[in-house]
């Protein structure tokens, strides 16, 4: 127990990481995710298909493959970032396949009779999706959304070995020092973990709730 | 089977070593495949060497992942390097062909716990001797002295040793006693990767400016690149590789000393030495002193 | 729905999109091609990038982390769903003190992340070596989220049918066992091939505890070989074949399986599912 209290301080700034890396990775899967979601139901089908093969190959690519491609391809390319960068890229991209396939869904919810009436009335393409079918979608994406998020937050941990310090690199850290404290330090970041969760699931519910009202 | 004379075993070792640099020559080989394996090898009834002799097969763990020191290209049968070359001369004492050893991948993480339930017979991977690891295994040795040093681009002239690194990203295996010590001794930002090569591809690619662990392991990649990587640095930290065993085993201990001086004197050492970390142009340097088993 | 969104071309949209489309592809190729030009600069594609792919021992090598791969995958989606279906069970027991337990655990294997447990494991259990460590780390979470699968199709099975059940006199167990869960099951079908997906996936952690499935081999060949942008490429495209059929497998029964059923409730794959760890 006393090694949990005595580096609290390291492990608190991992966390820290991991939310850093938490935050850019869901700004970039939303806005990503969105773009694609919007290409894949637009009537341009290069971007049709652009936007389906990524799906397509990202959610069926392992995280790590996704990270080496990042972390060791984008140098190659010329491409020299932070590794937060590089870890925000990664997870950010990785998940905007699932926020796509999530919104798309959600769009295909929205009754047919919203979109036909957007056209009756002239709304061109742009405006049906961004004014009628969009806002109505996200409310009932919205679970789906916690869930693909909280899998993020959770997937931040492959990070650890990519070159980012974040939670579960402390307990990899911490481990080599004081192996007689495994199991303190196990359930300690564990307890972590939950706390973020939790938060999360009860941010999303109550989020839920306020959009439902709404309607 | 008493000791030869101090003298007979000098001019043993001249003739062995002038033996094997015949065949050596002969077969233009690095795979010291001319480790003669004890035909008549006898040893007290009890011990663990009887038994693995008896046994005719023994399992080894070694790395496979660091070039020079124990590394297996996949799909090969055995790993390559100084430490495989050492499990084959133990193994040969122990009248067991090379055949019949079983290589065992053992990471940092488990080399203790599988010495513990059996897993493994002894380890030969890059294992440091260590006050704290001798409480839990045995540890005899070391068969080879190196330290922690840095590895860094070719016309990098900004870090030449340790005190260079304030600020500079530095490479090292996650989890690693190395990241540890450039982190909180020398003030680098630490970068961890999971494997040495991973953390060489990226000081190649120039997202790291120095990788840092044991230098016979830079060595190796050093040798692989001779163009674009270089060592630098005197060693900041002392690292001596011995064999692990399973604890309290005191036989088993002078068994591996005994093995281990045999090689240094018999040239056998040296020319494992030379097949291995040898490509990398470093003479072979001078052997350590074992320690007495206690 | 998605084609209601737009009208049916006319000639000056026909026109636009036409445009669209060649500027998209333009763009989209040319995208490509700065890729493959930068990489070809700095030589990735030279042949002896690629010599190690002509060595049968490679390929033995990738043939055996496709093998563990399998191996581990199996295995863990057999104890998972063993697993899953025991905490469903004790999710959606009556007497609380079974339920809560079953909760707490659900939800916390949810909550850690894999990579964690999966290296805690190897470390604080090195008699189950990085096989077993891997497989348990797998089970627990994956038995987690099938808990939850399995809990939503049971509770999607129109009420009508346990309270049928009941009014002709059935006991609990009868009711969960012979008409419960087999539609349940019928109607998870699509979800749980996705996890296959998922478990195979996060078979690819196993690197952190050195287990040789595909995803190291990979690693252990540029390792050896320094040819990167090559073995990443082999490796993806593995990995994105195993993995696509077994998705075009889920959309097929999930799709059969909707014609059957007319229209009864199917659930679909929980979305987090498909973002592993």
């Amino acid at each position: 127990m006393r090694i949990l209290v005595d580096n609290l301080g390291k492990i608190l700034e991992g966390f820290q990481v991991t939310l850093v890396l938490f935050a850019g990775g869901t700004v970039l899967a939303l806005v990503v995710g969105t773009v694609l979601a919007a290409m894949r139901v637009s009537p341009v089908p290069p971007l049709r298909w652009a936007g389906a093969t990524y799906v397509n190959v990202v959610r069926n690519t392992p995280l790590v493959l996704v990270f080496i491609i990042i972390v060791f391809g984008l140098p190659e390319l010329g491409i020299r970032l932070s590794f937060r960068t590089f870890a925000i890229l990664a997870v950010g991209t990785y998940t905007a396949a699932f926020v796509t396939e999530a919104l798309r869904s959600g769009i295909n919810t929205v009754g047919a009779g919203q979109a036909e009436a957007a056209r009756s009335l002239g709304l061109t393409f742009g405006q049906t999706l961004s004014q009628v079918v969009m806002p109505q979608a996200a409310r009932s994406v919205i679970p789906p959304i916690g869930s693909i998020l909280i899998a993020m937050l959770k997937n931040t941990s492959v990070a650890a070995g990519f070159g980012v310090i974040e939670a579960t690199g402390t307990l990899r850290e911490l481990g080599r020092d004081f192996p007689q404290a495994l199991y303190w330090l196990f359930f300690g970041i564990a307890a972590g973990y939950v706390v973020l969760v939790l938060l999360l699931s009860v941010a999303f519910r109550e989020l839920e709730r306020r959009l439902v009202v709404l309607r | 089977m008493p000791a030869p004379h101090k003298a007979t075993r000098r001019i043993q070792a001249l003739a062995g070593a002038a033996v094997l640099a015949l065949a050596l020559s002969a077969c233009g080989g690095d795979d010291g495949d001319s480790v003669e394996v004890e035909s008549d090898a006898s040893f007290p009834a009890g011990t663990t060497m009887a038994k693995l002799n008896k046994a005719g097969k023994i399992t080894i763990g070694t790395k496979f992942d660091q070039p020079g020191i124990g590394a297996k290209k996949p799909g090969a049968d055995a790993p390559e390097g100084l430490d495989p070359e050492m499990g084959k001369i133990v193994a040969a004492k122990l009248g067991i062909e090379e055949d019949q050893i079983k290589w065992v991948e053992t990471v940092s993480d488990n080399r203790e716990p599988f010495l513990k339930n059996g897993t493994v017979d002894i380890v030969i991977a890059s294992y440091s001797i260590t006050d704290e690891r001798r409480l839990v295994v045995g540890q005899a040795g070391p068969y080879y002295v190196t330290g922690q040093q840095l590895l860094v681009a070719k016309d990098d002239d900004s870090i030449k040793g340790p005190d260079d690194l304030g600020g500079k990203k530095v490479c090292s295996v996650e989890g690693s006693t190395s990241i540890a010590t450039v982190e909180e001794e020398y003030g680098a930002a630490p970068v961890p990767f999971a494997t040495y090569s991973e953390c060489v591809q990226q000081l190649l690619s120039g997202s790291v400016d120095a990788v840092t662990t044991d230098g016979a392991i830079l060595l190796g990649y050093a040798a692989e690149n001779p163009d674009e990587l270089k060592v630098v640095g005197d060693a900041f930290s002392e690292e001596r590789y011995g064999i692990g065993f399973k604890h309290g085993d005191t036989e088993m201990c002078q068994f591996l000393n005994e093995t281990i001086e045999g090689s240094f004197d018999d040239g056998s050492w040296e020319e494992a030495f030379d097949s291995t970390l040898g490509e990398a142009g470093v003479e072979a340097p001078e052997p350590p002193t074992v320690d007495p088993c206690e | 729905m998605s084609s209601v969104l737009y009208d049916l071309p006319g000639p000056v949209a026909r026109r636009r999109s036409r445009i669209g489309s060649v500027v998209g592809g333009v763009v989209v190729v040319g995208l490509v091609l700065l890729v493959l030009w930068r990489l070809q600069d700095r030589g990735h594609f030279e042949g002896d990038k690629w010599e190690p792919f002509e060595d049968p021992d490679t390929w033995n090598a990738i043939r055996d982390g496709v093998r563990r791969t399998l191996q581990a995958a199996v295995v863990g989606i057999a104890l998972a769903l063993v697993l899953g279906i025991l905490l469903a069970v004790g999710r959606l027991s009556e007497r609380s003190v079974v339920r809560w337990p079953a909760t707490v655990v659900v939800e916390f294997f949810r909550a850690v992340p894999l990579l964690m447990l999966i290296f805690f494991f190897f470390l604080a259990f090195p008699d189950l070596g990085s096989f077993g460590a891997l497989v348990l780390g797998l089970t627990l979470y994956n038995g987690a989220v099938l808990a939850e699968i399995f809990r939503a199709g049971i509770l999607a099975v129109p009420r009508g049918q346990s309270e049928a059940a009941y009014s002709l006199g059935l006991g609990k167990r009868q009711v969960m066992q012979q008409v419960l869960v087999p539609q349940a099951v019928r109607a998870m079908l699509p979800a749980l091939i996705s996890q296959c997906v998922v478990v195979l996936k996060d078979t690819s952690l196993g690197y952190v505890i050195t287990y040789d499935e595909l995803l190291r081999t990979g690693r252990l060949i540029y390792d050896n070989y320094f040819n990167i942008i090559p073995t990443v490429i082999v490796i993806t495209v593995i990995y994105v074949s195993i993995n696509a059929s077994l998705s075009a497998l889920a959309n097929l029964v999930e799709r059969r399986t909707r014609v059957r059923t007319g229209g009864a409730p199917v659930v679909h794959a929980p979305v987090d599912a498909g973002a592993a760890v």
